[in-house]
């Protein structure tokens, strides 16, 4: 289980993290909403000690996390990579194995298979000699799927992973993520907004958590996507998420 | 004609300094280029010129205590990467200020240690080097700083390779990073120190950025760029160093133009052959 205590940032400029505390169990999905500039991605940083946190502690199994990240596969978002960098796809998804190789180690016949695997689970194996930065915005999504699965981690974070990707990535992204949730893996994913196209892969998340420098609401999506929490998160109407769909305007409680 | 060919390559080499200049010149040929790839890749070619700049002061002070002056050109460079990264973190202050203020600042305090210390520094000869005064201790230098350096990165390789291509994602995974940092900010100022005797201060940017940079148009991989940028640094070096001798050039200058000119050619060459095909990137 991963459980979160009181985790909080303070950036020194009225930025910051309120703290936040919740428990994941495994085989949960998770999904962080909240609108841009919330602190999702800065949340999920703390969570891994990747920023310094101002307080709390994560724990994943009675042990901090930070002190077990080999079993935690970070996505950071597609815009803070530079896409120039000169490296084919099978080169990113073989960093996976970086940590399992250890030192001096370039390769073995069990990261390799691993990493095949990895790439044909999300359709990216035809593209392994391709240059990164040319793919689309959807396939380079993907190789960073391919590479967190690889990693084969127990912890799975992924920010903004939907930002910018076609209808097949999309597909694939979801297609994963259940079979993650079913293999038992904690998984969190953040969004800016789950609204319209997201809304199937909403009511699929186990919970929702909301978040505006705060934890405003966390529960079932049902529970949280309440016209007052969306307002207190957004500070307008929420108008266009589910509206275009008429079919999720039951979630509105 | 080819005979005439011959003997203008092996008559400079016929006396020692030239080919104590050529071999250092390849060793630098083959590590700048290597080094240089990271700087690139990772949008800090800039702070390599930084860097350089700042060995000034401690060449001074070394000078003046007796010490080795490469150390005192090493701690004093690492130091100007620290007061960026410093400055940076602390305040609201942008890396660019941050790098011309440093390194500024340092180049000043150097030039004023080597007035006030009477230091018995030849600076024409740090700014702009002086490959025709290389001696074989310089070579053995050179040579273990080019396999310490050069082992380091065969060593850690793929961690380097995570580090500098998604340094967040690096650390979630819980490498080292800090390590790996100081690790290859330590490989640029040895790199550095050891590339001023051929080129100067001024100047060693260019090696450090111009053939990677070639290669970088070129290839897809970056230890393809390291591979193909160190064999355009080999013949940098040498072509200069023969325009130099037949042409009566300074050597810096002379390789850092003839490196300079295969970068203008690859460019001209790659952005034409994509004009033609009409698109930038094909999907």
């Amino acid at each position: 289980m991963l459980e979160v205590q009181e985790v909080s940032v303070n950036y020194g400029s009225g930025q910051g993290l309120d703290p936040v505390s919740f428990k994941i169990l495994p085989g949960e999905m998770v999904g962080v909403m909240g609108p841009n500039g919330a602190g999702k991605s800065t949340m999920m940083k703390a969570l891994l000690g990747l920023v310094p946190v101002s307080g709390g502690q994560v724990r994943y199994c009675t042990c901090p996390l930070h002190q077990q990240l080999e079993k935690v596969a970070y996505v950071p978002q597609r815009s803070q990579i530079d896409w120039d960098y000169p490296a084919t796809v099978q080169t990113v998804v073989s960093l996976a194995a970086t940590r399992q190789l250890g030192w001096f180690r370039r390769s073995s016949m069990a990261t390799n298979t691993a990493i095949r695997r990895a790439m044909e689970r999300v359709n990216i194996w035809d593209l392994r000699d391709r240059r990164i930065g040319n793919l689309s915005g959807g396939q380079q999504q993907r190789v960073f799927l391919a590479r967190a699965l690889a990693q084969n981690a127990e912890i799975l974070l992924f920010d903004e992973p939907f930002t910018g990707v076609d209808a097949t990535t999309e597909d694939i992204l979801f297609r994963v993520f259940a079979e993650l949730r079913n293999e038992g893996k904690i998984l969190i994913i953040s969004s800016h907004e789950w609204g319209s196209h997201l809304a199937a892969g909403l009511t699929s998340l186990d919970r929702l958590l909301l978040l505006n420098r705060e934890l405003i609401a966390s529960g079932t999506p049902r529970e949280v996507m309440t016209r007052e929490n969306l307002r207190l998160a957004y500070g307008r109407v929420w108008t266009h998420a589910f509206h275009g769909d008429g079919a999720d305007d039951d979630l509105f409680c | 004609m080819w005979s005439t060919l011959i003997l203008m390559l092996i008559e400079p080499l016929q006396s020692e300094f030239i080919r104590n200049a050529i071999g250092v010149s390849m060793m630098i040929g083959v590590l700048c280029p290597v080094v240089g790839s990271y700087l690139i890749v990772q949008r800090m070619a800039l702070m390599g010129d930084v860097m350089a700049h700042c060995v000034l002061p401690g060449l001074s002070i070394a000078a003046f205590f007796g010490v080795d002056r490469s150390i005192g050109a090493f701690v004093s460079s690492m130091l100007g990467s620290f007061f960026v990264t410093w400055v940076r973190s602390q305040s609201r202050v942008k890396v660019d200020s941050a790098m011309a203020l440093t390194f500024s600042t340092f180049f000043a305090i150097g030039v004023t240690l080597i007035t006030l210390l009477k230091n018995k520094l030849d600076l024409d000869r740090f700014l702009f080097g002086d490959i025709l005064t290389v001696t074989l201790n310089d070579i053995y230098a050179t040579a273990a700083i080019t396999i310490l350096v050069l082992g380091g990165i065969y060593l850690f390789y793929k961690e380097l390779l995570y580090y500098t291509f998604d340094p967040t994602g690096a650390q979630a995974m819980g490498l080292p990073v800090k390590w790996l940092h100081l690790g290859m900010m330590a490989g640029i100022t040895l790199t550095i120190i050891t590339s001023m005797q051929v080129v100067g201060v001024l100047l060693v940017i260019a090696l450090l950025i111009g053939p990677a940079l070639t290669a970088y148009l070129l290839t897809q991989e970056l230890h393809h760029m390291m591979f193909l940028g160190s064999g355009i640094g080999i013949v940098s070096s040498v072509v200069g160093i023969y325009l130099s001798y037949y042409l009566n050039l300074p050597s810096g200058p002379a390789i850092v133009l003839v490196s300079s000119s295969l970068f203008m050619l690859t460019f001209l060459f790659t952005t034409r052959s994509t004009f033609f095909k009409g698109t930038k990137h094909s999907h």
